[in-house]
C-alpha cells in the first residue's frame, strides 16, 4: 500500500526532465497523472529508484489548434477534454472517449499522454487516438519527432519511446468536412478498464461519402488496434445500411481478444460488431438525419 | 431542520440519527484514526501458493531493516502455544503457519516496524522456501477418494469436515415416490465477500504498569472478542479491554477474529507499545473471511395443481481451509434448514457437507441470518422452476402454497416455529404496486416483437434474531443479548447495550425504544456500545439480531426502570401505587387531574428524594433471551431488460414490500432496504471470487471483485406491510438483511424470466453479460 | 522534503518523505482523519479532497505534489461553526449509515455542486461514480446532494437579492 522510497524531482522545462530522463535512465519514471503509476507503486509492482514528476512544467499545459492540427499538450488532464465543449464540433471524440474513463476524480488526474504512454491495451484514449490517426510528439535529447499512432504501441505496456524520451503532445487532425464520432464500451462496473471498446471517427466529404474513417479497438488485443479492414470498408462509402452491415461485419477481424474474465474472445468480437453497426448508425443519423440504402 | 430528535413519544418516527453529527464532519473515530505516542506498525507476509510446505524462513535481512522492532513466524507463536486459534465454528485455525500453508494470502510472517511504509520495505525483505504441494481448489475434487488431504493436523485424516442433515428422510423420500411433478436443479451461490468500506484491524496496547491489555478493534461483537483472545492468550479477562470504536461497516466481515488481532496482540505483548494493524484491501478480500459458496441440489416434489408436497436439498459447502463460519455451534450449516420458505411443504429432508479446500477459510454470514440467504435463494429460484415446468405463472403458485395467516405460529418440517405474517397480503400489495398485470401484458407485447423483458418474484422468509439461549450458542456462550439503562438526577439517559452497530443506526433506534417507554426524547437517551469495560455482555451485531434480541433487552429494560420510577411517583403524587397512571410521558394520580410527574421529576427524586427504604438512584440491567427467533419476509419483484446485442440485463424497476413486523424508525429501515437491495444486485450480477486451478485468488481487490458504484445501481422502490412478531416486547423483527436475503433471486428470476421462451430454467450468478450472451447466441438470437 | 501546503485555507509547512501519499499525511501529518481509505487500487473514493478546487483521490497523490497547492477535506466544509448544506442535506435525508465513505462522497459532491449547481440525479450518480458505498445503496446520497443543491440555490439567490436591495455589486 506504500510506495518504496525514491528520489524526488520536479523539473520546470523540458529541457530538465529530459536531461533527468538521461541521467537516470532505466531507474527512473515520469510521473504525469500518477493514476496508473501510483497505483503500481502501492502495490509495488513498480517500484523506481526516481520520480521524475512533470506536473510542474507549464509548456505540457493546455491545447491549442494550429497548422491542420489540434495539439494536446502531456499535461492535459481526462477531465479536461471531457468538459472541453468548444472542442465538441470539430472533435467530438475527444469528450466521447474522456467521459468513459475511470471515475471523475481520476479523471482529474490523469493525462491523455500518460494513458498512451502507459500503453494499456484497455487504454480508452489508444482506441480513440487510433481512429483520430494521431501522432505523438516526443522529445529526447536529440531533439523533437512524431510518431505516428499507429507505430507508436508496441506491446502490452510497450512504447516506441525511447527510454530518455518525453511525450510532450498529441496531436489530432483537424477534419475537412462534417464530422461524428461514437465511443462504444462496455464495462463490468462503472469506471472499470473495458470488457470491449470501439472507437468510431468518421469525417464526410461534400457527397456525403465518408472522406476520413477512423476505428480503433480497445481491450481486444496486446495493444489498441486499428480496424484496417473496416476501415478500407468504410471509407468512400455513403453509410448505408449495406456499409453498416459489412463495415460491422469486418471490424472483428482486426481485433486479437483472449478468453479472461471479462468474458470469452467470440463474446468480445461479438461486441465489437455489435458496437459498430450502432455506432455507425447513430453517426449516420447524426450527419444525415436517417440511415439510407443503397 | 426535519430531524425530530426532541420529540416525545418517538416510536415509529423517522428522527434523525443521532450518530451523524460527527460524521458528517469527519470526526467519526473509526480504528485506523486511534493514533497513540509511540505506536509501531504491523504489516504481515502472505503466501503467494494456495498449499505449499514451508521449508524455511529467513528473516535476518528483515530484522536489520531501518525502523524494524520485531519479526514473528509461526514458529515463534509456536513456541508461546499461540500457532492456532479456535475459530467460531469450533475448528482451529492457524495464526501464522507452521509447517506448510493451506491458502494463497494466508498469514505466514509478521513485520513491526516504526512506520507502516518500513514495515512493508522489511516484509518484502523476508525470504520464505516453498515446495508446492498438490491444490484441491474444488470442493467436489476434494472429497475424491484420491484428493491429497489437506488437514493433517485433524485426527479424521480427510476433506470432509461435516455432515448435518434436518427435516424427516423417510416422509420426504415417500411424498417424493408418489409425487406426479419432481422437479431437481443444481443451484451455486457463489462465492462472495462482505467488503465493508473500511477494512479490518486492530491497535493492540499492552500497558505493562497497569497488567491491561487495550484492544481497539473492527468488531461486531467486542464481547466475544474479548472472551475469545483472552482464551486463546492466558489473560485474564478483567485485564482485556476490547474497545470497538466507530466501525465503517461489517456485514459479518467484523465478527471473527483475525489472526492480525493475534499477532498484532502477540507484539504490543512483547515490545511493550502500542501496536496498530490495518489490513489491505487486497487482505481483507483475499483472506479475511467470505461468504456463501455453496453447492446446492433442490428438488420440490408437488401435485399437478402446483400444490408442492415434499422438498429436497443436498448441499456441497467450501469452507476454504478452516472451518471459519460464524455460525451458532449446533448449527454448523447455520440456519439454512429454513429453506422451505413461505411455502407450506408437508415434509423435508436437507443435507449439507462442509469440505475444505485449498483457499481462504469461511464462510462468514454476509448481510445474512447464517446461511438464510443461501436458502431463500435456492427456495425462491426452484418454485420458479416448478411454476415454469407447470406453466404457471409465479405469483399463482406462491399465492397456491403460501403458509397461511391463520397457520402461525406455523411448525415448519425442518423444526421451526415461525411466529407470525401475512404473506398473501405482503404479496398482493407488491403485485398491486407494480402493476403486476400491465406488465405482463407488456412482456407479451415485447416477445411478440422478439424484445426480452422478464419480470422476478421473490416470497422470502426469513429467520432471525438467535436465538433463544437454549439453541444457539458461540463458542458455548448463550446467544442472549442484554441493556443496562441508568437515569442521571437531572432526567438524562445513558444506556449501554452488548451489541455493536456499524452503520444501523443503533444510537438512534435504541435512543427511540427507550424514549418511547420511558416518556421521554430521543436527545435524552445517549447510546453507548462497543466497549467491553462499561457496556454490559452481549453476542454482538449480525444476523439482524440486535432489534430483535438487545431491542428486546432495552424495552424491557426500560419496564423494569419504570416500575421503579412508578413508586417514586406513588411517593411524589402521594397516592398508593396502583393509583398511579402512565400515560406514555408522564404519571399521574387517578381521579386527581393535574396532578402529574415527568419522568424527570421521578429521576430527579430518584437521587434526592426516595420513599423510605427505597434505594436510591434509577438503573436497571437487562439480559434478554428471546423466546424464540422472529421471521421477517417479503415480497419482492423485478423487472428487467435484456440488450440482446450485449447481454446486459438492465434492472428497469424493482419494489421491495418488507414485513418486519413494528418499525421503529421508518427512515433507517428505508436506508437498510436500499443498503441490502443493492448489495443483493451485486451478488446477482457481479460477485464472485473464482481460484484457477493453482489455488490462485483471481479477484482480491476491489478492481476485479466488483462492487456497484452509484451509476450502475438500479433504484429501488419500497413498501411495508406490518404483522407485529407476538412474542417481541416491542412487535418487531428485524430488518437489516431481508434486503440482501430476499433479492437476488427475484433479480435471476426476472433473467430468466425473460429467456425462459428460449427454454432456459435457471443460470448460476452473477449474471456476468457474457452469460446470458451465450445463451442467446445458442438459441442463434443476436443484434 | 519540505513542502509548503494550504488545507482548509490554512497553511501548513512540513517535512514529509517524497513517498507519503498525500492521504496519510493528511491523516498522519496534520491529523485530519476524517479523510478515509478503503483499498489499495484507487478504487473507491473514501480518500476523495479537492485538490485545486476538484476531487481528486488522495491515496493516489503524492504529498510533495500539493506543494504550493490548495487541499480542502472534509474538515474544511463547515464554516463558522455552520454546517455546510451538504453536510445538512446528508444528516435530513439519511444519506449516510456507517459513515465511512461520507466524506469523500461530500467533496465529490461539492466539487460538482462548484461546477453543476444544477445537477440532475444522472449527473450526481455519475459525479460520484467514483465513490463506493456500500451501505445506503446511493439512493438516498442522491437525494441528498438535490437538497442541498437547491438550499445553495437559495442561498445565492437571498444573496443577490440582498445585492439588489442594497444597490452594491460585488464585481
Ligand atoms: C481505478 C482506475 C480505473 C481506471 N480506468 C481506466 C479506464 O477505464 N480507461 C482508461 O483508459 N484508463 C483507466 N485508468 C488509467 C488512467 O486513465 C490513467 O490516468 C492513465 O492510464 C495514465 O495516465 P497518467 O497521467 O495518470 O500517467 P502516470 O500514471 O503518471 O504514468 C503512466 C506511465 O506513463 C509514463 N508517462 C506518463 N506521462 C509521460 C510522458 N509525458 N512522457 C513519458 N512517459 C510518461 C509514466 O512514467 C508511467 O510509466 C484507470 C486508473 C485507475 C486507477
Ligand atoms: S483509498 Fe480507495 S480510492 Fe483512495
Ligand atoms: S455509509 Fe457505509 S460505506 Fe457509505
Amino acid at each position: 500500500m506504500f510506495p518504496n522510497a525514491f528520489k524526488y524531482e520536479a523539473p520546470t522545462s523540458v529541457d530538465e526532465a529530459v536531461r533527468l530522463m538521461t541521467e537516470y535512465g532505466y531507474d527512473s519514471k515520469v510521473l504525469a497523472g500518477g493514476q496508473s503509476l501510483l497505483p503500481m507503486m502501492k502495490l509495488r509492482i513498480a517500484a523506481p529508484a526516481v520520480l521524475i514528476d512533470v506536473n510542474g512544467i507549464q509548456d505540457l499545459k493546455g491545447w491549442r489548434e494550429a497548422d491542420g492540427k489540434l495539439r494536446i499538450g502531456a499535461l492535459v488532464r481526462h477531465a479536461e477534454l471531457e468538459h472541453a465543449s468548444e472542442l465538441d464540433d470539430k472533435y467530438p471524440l475527444l469528450s466521447r472517449t474522456a467521459r468513459w474513463i475511470a471515475d471523475p476524480p481520476i479523471r482529474n488526474r490523469g493525462t491523455v499522454c500518460g494513458s498512451l504512454v502507459h500503453a494499456d491495451p484497455g487504454s480508452d484514449w489508444g482506441a480513440a487516438m487510433i481512429a483520430l490517426r494521431a501522432e505523438v510528439e516526443v522529445q529526447g535529447t536529440e531533439g523533437n519527432r512524431l510518431i505516428p499512432i499507429d507505430e507508436f504501441f508496441v506491446d502490452t505496456f510497450a512504447t516506441s519511446l525511447n527510454e530518455n524520451e518525453l511525450a510532450v503532445a498529441v496531436h489530432v487532425p483537424t477534419p475537412g468536412g462534417p464530422v461524428a464520432a461514437r465511443y462504444m464500451k462496455l464495462e463490468r462496473r462503472a469506471g472499470d478498464f473495458a470488457i470491449a471498446a470501439l472507437a468510431v471517427h468518421i469525417v464526410l466529404d461534400s457527397e456525403g461519402r465518408v472522406a476520413e474513417g477512423g476505428i480503433g479497438i480497445g481491450a481486444c488485443g496486446p495493444i489498441p488496434l486499428r480496424a484496417t479492414k473496416a476501415e478500407e470498408a468504410l471509407i468512400g462509402q455513403p453509410i448505408t445500411e449495406e456499409t453498416i452491415a459489412t463495415v460491422s461485419r469486418l471490424v472483428p477481424e482486426d481485433a486479437d481478444p483472449a478468453d479472461d474474465l471479462r468474458g470469452s474472445a467470440a463474446y468480445k468480437r461479438d461486441l465489437l460488431r455489435v458496437f459498430a453497426a450502432r455506432a455507425l448508425r447513430e453517426i449516420a443519423e447524426e450527419l444525415h438525419g436517417r440511415v439510407g440504402n443503397e | 431542520m426535519a430531524l425530530r430528535q426532541t420529540e416525545l413519544r418517538p416510536m415509529g418516527k423517522p428522527i434523525g440519527r443521532k450518530e451523524d453529527p460527527r460524521l458528517i464532519r469527519g470526526k467519526g473515530h473509526y480504528v485506523d484514526d486511534v493514533m497513540l505516542p509511540n505506536m509501531l506498525y504491523l504489516c504481515i507476509v502472505r503466501s503467494p501458493y494456495a498449499h505449499a510446505r514451508i521449508r524455511r524462513i529467513d528473516t535476518s535481512a528483515a530484522l536489520a531493516a531501518p525502523g524494524v522492532k520485531l519479526v514473528l513466524t509461526g514458529e515463534d507463536l509456536a513456541e508461546m502455544n499461540l500457532a492456532w486459534m479456535p475459530t467460531l465454528a469450533g475448528d482451529q485455525q492457524m495464526v501464522m503457519a507452521t509447517g506448510k500453508v493451506l491458502f494463497q494470502y494466508q498469514e505466514v510472517a509478521a513485520v513491526v516496524a516504526e512506520t507502516r511504509a518500513q514495515a512493508e520495505d522489511a516484509a518484502q525483505l523476508i525470504e520464505v522456501d516453498y515446495e508446492p504441494l498438490p491444490v484441491v481448489a474444488d470442493p467436489f475434487q476434494a472429497l475424491a477418494p484420491d484428493a491429497p488431504i489437506l488437514r493433517e493436523d485433524k485426527e479424521k485424516k480427510s476433506n470432509h469436515i461435516f455432515h448435518w442433515e434436518a427435516g424427516d428422510r423417510e416422509e420426504t423420500e415417500a411424498l417424493f415416490r408418489e409425487a406426479p411433478v419432481v422437479v431437481k436443479q443444481n443451484v451455486r451461490f457463489p462465492r462472495v465477500h462482505p467488503a465493508p468500506l473500511e477494512p479490518c484491524g486492530c491497535v493492540s496496547d499492552w500497558d505493562a504498569a497497569r497488567n491491561k491489555l487495550t484492544l481497539y478493534v473492527t468488531s461486531q461483537a467486542p464481547h466475544v472478542h474479548r472472551t475469545v483472545l483472552a482464551m486463546v492468550s492466558g489473560l485474564p479477562e478483567h485485564q482485556i479491554h476490547v474497545i470497538s470504536p466507530d466501525v465503517g461497516g461489517g456485514f459479518g466481515n467484523k465478527v471473527p477474529v483475525y489472526s492480525g488481532y493475534v499477532v498484532a496482540t502477540v507484539a504490543s505483548l512483547k515490545l511493550g507499545v502500542p501496536v496498530k494493524w490495518i489490513e489491505t484491501r487486497t487482505e481483507n478480500i483475499a483472506s479475511s473471511h467470505f461468504a456463501r459458496d455453496y453447492h446446492m441440489t433442490a428438488e420440490i416434489a408437488a401435485r399437478e395443481d402446483g400444490t408442492v408436497l415434499a422438498l429436497r436439498v443436498k448441499t456441497v459447502a467450501d469452507h476454504g481451509a478452516f472451518d471459519a463460519a460464524a455460525d451458532p455451534s449446533k448449527f454448523p450449516a447455520g440456519l439454512f434448514s429454513i429453506v422451505t420458505g413461505s411455502y407450506d411443504f408437508k415434509a423435508a429432508f436437507v443435507e449439507v457437507d462442509g469440505v475444505y479446500t485449498n483457499k481462504a477459510p469461511g464462510g462468514v454470514a454476509y448481510r445474512c441470518s447464517f446461511r438464510v440467504t443461501e436458502a431463500a435463494y435456492l427456495i425462491e429460484r426452484v418454485m420458479d422452476i416448478l411454476a415454469q415446468r407447470l406453466k404457471m405463472d409465479p405469483a399463482e403458485l406462491r399465492l397456491k402454497n403460501f403458509i397461511r395467516k391463520e397457520q402461525f405460529p406455523y411448525h415448519s418440517p425442518t423444526g421451526w416455529v415461525y411466529d407470525s405474517g401475512d404473506y398473501e397480503k405482503t404479496l398482493k400489495l407488491a403485485l398491486e404496486r407494480i402493476g403486476y398485470e400491465e406488465l405482463r401484458k407488456e412482456q407479451a407485447e415485447k416477445r411478440a416483437r422478439g424484445e426480452l423483458m422478464g419480470i422476478g418474484i421473490s416470497t422470502f422468509t426469513e429467520v432471525v434474531g438467535a436465538g433463544p439461549a437454549h439453541q444457539f450458542d458461540i463458542v458455548g456462550i448463550k446467544m442472549f443479548d442484554s441493556a443496562q439503562i441508568r437515569f442521571h438526577p437531572t432526567g438524562k439517559v445513558i444506556a449501554r447495550l452488548g451489541v455493536r452497530h456499524q452503520g444501523q443506526g443503533h444510537e438512534t433506534t435504541f435512543a427511540q425504544i427507550i424514549a418511547e417507554e420511558l416518556g421521554l426524547s430521543a436527545d435524552d437517551v445517549l447510546i453507548e456500545e462497543g466497549d467491553t469495560d462499561t457496556a454490559p455482555y452481549g453476542l454482538g451485531t449480525y444476523a439482524s439480531r440486535s432489534t430483535p434480541t438487545a431491542g428486546g433487552a432495552a424495552a424491557l429494560c426500560a419496564r423494569r426502570i419504570r416500575e421503579k420510577a412508578r413508586k417514586i411517583a406513588a411517593h411524589l403524587l402521594e397516592v398508593g401505587e396502583d393509583d398511579v397512571v402512565w400515560d406514555g410521558v408522564a404519571f399521574s394520580a387517578k381521579g386527581l387531574p393535574g396532578r402529574a410527574v415527568s419522568m424527570k421529576d421521578v429521576a430527579f427524586a430518584a437521587y434526592t428524594n426516595v420513599p423510605e427504604g427505597m434505594e436510591p438512584g434509577l438503573e436497571a440491567t437487562y439480559y434478554y433471551n428471546p423466546p424464540n427467533l422472529t421471521f421477517p419476509n417479503g415480497a419482492y419483484i423485478a423487472v428487467v431488460d435484456i440488450d440482446k446485442g450485449t447481454g446486459t440485463v438492465k434492472v428497469r424497476r424493482f419494489l421491495a414490500v418488507d414485513d418486519c413486523g413494528n418499525v421503529i424508525n421508518p427512515m433507517i429501515v428505508e436506508g437498510q432496504v436500499h443498503g441490502g437491495l443493492t448489495e443483493g444486485f451485486a451478488i446477482a450480477f457481479m460477485q464472485d471470487i473464482p481460484y484457477d486451478a493453482d489455488g490462485n485468488c483471481l479477484a482480491p481487490n476491489l478492481m476485479d471483485y466488483l462492487v456497484p458504484t452509484s451509476v450502475d445501481t438500479p433504484r429501488w422502490e419500497t413498501d411495508r406491510t406490518v404483522t407485529p412478531s407476538p412474542h417481541h416486547p416491542i412487535g418487531a423483527k428485524g430488518v437489516g438483511e431481508s434486503p440482501n436475503v430476499g433479492s437476488p433471486a427475484a433479480f435471476v428470476n426476472a433473467v430468466v424470466d425473460a429467456l425462459s421462451p428460449l427454454g432456459v430454467e435457471h443460470i448460476d450468478m452473477p449474471i456476468f453479460p457474457w452469460k446470458v450472451w451465450n445463451i442467446l447466441r445458442e438459441h442463434g438470437i443476436t443484434e | 522534503m519540505n513542502i509548503r501546503v494550504k488545507v482548509n485555507g490554512r497553511l501548513y509547512e512540513a517535512d514529509v518523505e517524497p513517498r507519503t501519499l498525500l492521504a496519510y499525511f493528511l491523516r498522519e501529518q496534520l491529523n485530519l482523519t476524517g479523510t478515509h481509505i478503503g483499498c489499495d487500487t484507487t478504487t473507491c473514493g473514501a480518500c476523495t479532497v479537492l485538490f485545486d478546487g476538484k476531487p481528486i483521490k488522495s491515496c493516489t497523490v503524492l504529498a510533495v505534489q500539493a506543494d504550493g497547492h490548495e487541499v480542502m477535506t472534509v474538515e474544511g466544509l463547515e464554516s463558522n461553526g455552520q454546517l455546510h448544506p451538504l453536510q445538512s442535506a446528508f444528516w435530513e435525508d439519511h444519506a449516510l449509515q456507517c459513515g465511512y465513505c461520507t466524506p469523500g462522497m461530500l467533496m465529490a459532491a461539492y466539487g460538482l455542486l462548484q461546477t453543476n449547481p444544477a445537477p440532475t440525479d444522472e449527473e450526481i450518480r455519475e459525479a460520484l461514480s467514483g465513490n463506493i458505498c456500500r451501505c445506503t445503496g446511493y439512493m438516498n446520497i442522491v437525494k441528498a446532494v438535490q437538497n442541498a443543491a437547491r438550499q445553495m440555490a437559495g442561498e445565492n439567490q437571498e444573496v443577490i437579492e440582498e445585492a439588489a436591495v442594497s444597490g452594491t455589486s460585488t464585481d
